[in-house]
């Protein structure tokens, strides 16, 4: 079966991103397709390359950036909710005006219609936020 | 169509536990993951409410949202299954469409 | 592209979070995919679309007569429910006034709020291949 999956919330505020995490690699292991992971709200946040947690703590980021690339998962930030929130990759700090971007690998930045589209693909649509 | 209803906030936190088991079918499923998993517990002032729905729906809770919240599966309302992710992946499989209660 | 039918679930009231806004913005786009769209307001969700929302204490823009334009979207499917109105001592008349209109009634305006109670909402759920909760 093919998913698409919903993550609503930043790294650490709510469990949403690690349930969300989990999930997806639970899909895989079980031989499924993971279509889209699209990233809403605060969820945007989980693109972040700035974040140094404690060293004894996960790297919520990295882990979503590195399941991202071992899978080569489509892995989608919302343009309009992180334009609002303040993560952009070098393209769009550079449409901006900004000297810098922060955005880490393994994301792409996008419109609200590949929510719609994910939802249309995949056979399940499944929402973690809070 | 059968539904898997997920729920993720305590019960006694928020109302969209509540909520969801005011809109769910016979056969639906309703998976307890995050902080609705201190849901699952006998003996709680939502206990009757979960019981009542149970009638008509099976119900879950992710196991390791439950240990981790210091609570083991023998404190766990009769009838209530602790899966683990591979049966959350199972449960979107088996069930039509899904509704997370945020 | 197929169509499903989707449904965009909305629990929670509009500027306490950024939830309502966020959500419109969805319901918005969706309309773009040509999709069988219905809407839910249930809970706290029902103020999203009461009538005379005022911002100007709050600082917040008021986005609320966006919900009106969803008619023009073809997006003319909001369930609300009764008892999530009654719990909170609201009717029907303390919501606005959203409305379609029907090319093939010579353009009449036609509601688009459909009152149901909690079973009949669960109804309409059940019918769903696609829900989205904010």
């Amino acid at each position: 079966m093919k998913f698409t999956i919903m993550i609503n919330e930043g790294p650490y505020q709510h469990q949403s991103s690690d349930s969300a995490l989990q999930f997806c690699r639970a899909v895989l292991a079980q031989g499924h397709e993971v279509f889209r992971v699209f990233f809403y709200h605060d969820g945007v946040n989980n693109g972040s390359s700035l974040s140094v947690p404690p060293g004894d703590d996960r790297l919520i980021q990295k882990e979503w950036s590195e399941l991202s690339k071992e899978n080569n998962l489509d892995l989608v930030i919302c343009i309009a909710a992180a334009q609002r929130r303040g993560l952009m990759d070098e393209d769009e700090a550079k449409r901006q005006g900004f000297e810098c971007s922060n955005m880490i690998e393994g994301f792409r930045i996008s419109g609200l219609g590949q929510l719609i589209e994910g939802g249309i693909e995949s056979d399940r649509t499944v929402v973690f936020g809070d | 169509m059968a539904m898997l209803h997920i729920v993720n906030k305590s019960p006694f936190e928020k109302v969209s536990f509540r909520s969801c088991l005011n809109h769910v079918k016979a056969g639906d499923s309703v998976l307890m993951i995050e902080d609705a998993a201190v849901g699952a517990i006998e003996g709680t002032s939502f206990s009757e409410k979960l019981k009542t729905a149970m009638g008509d729906v099976s119900v879950y809770v992710l196991g390791g949202d439950l240990t981790a919240r210091g609570l083991s599966e023998d404190r766990m309302i009769d009838g209530i299954k602790a899966i683990d992710y591979a049966g959350f992946v199972d449960l979107t499989v088996d069930n039509e469409t899904t509704q997370s209660w945020l | 592209m197929a169509t499903k039918k989707f449904m965009f679930v909305n629990r929670k009231a509009p500027y306490g979070t950024v939830y309502a806004l966020e959500a419109l913005e969805v319901v918005l786009i969706s309309a773009a995919f040509e999709q069988d769209v219905s809407l839910a307001f249930i809970d706290d969700g029902v103020y999203q679309i009461t009538k005379g929302q005022d911002t100007t204490g709050i600082g917040q823009k008021n986005f609320s007569n966006t919900y009106k334009a969803l008619g023009d979207y073809e997006i003319k499917k909001l369930y609300v429910e009764k008892e999530s109105l009654e719990e909170r001592g609201l009717t029907q008349d303390d919501l606005m006034d959203l409305v379609w209109e029907d090319e093939d009634d010579d353009w009449a305006e036609k509601p688009s709020i459909i009152m149901v109670n909690r079973s009949e909402m669960a109804d309409v759920m059940a019918e769903q291949e696609v829900t989205l909760s904010f």
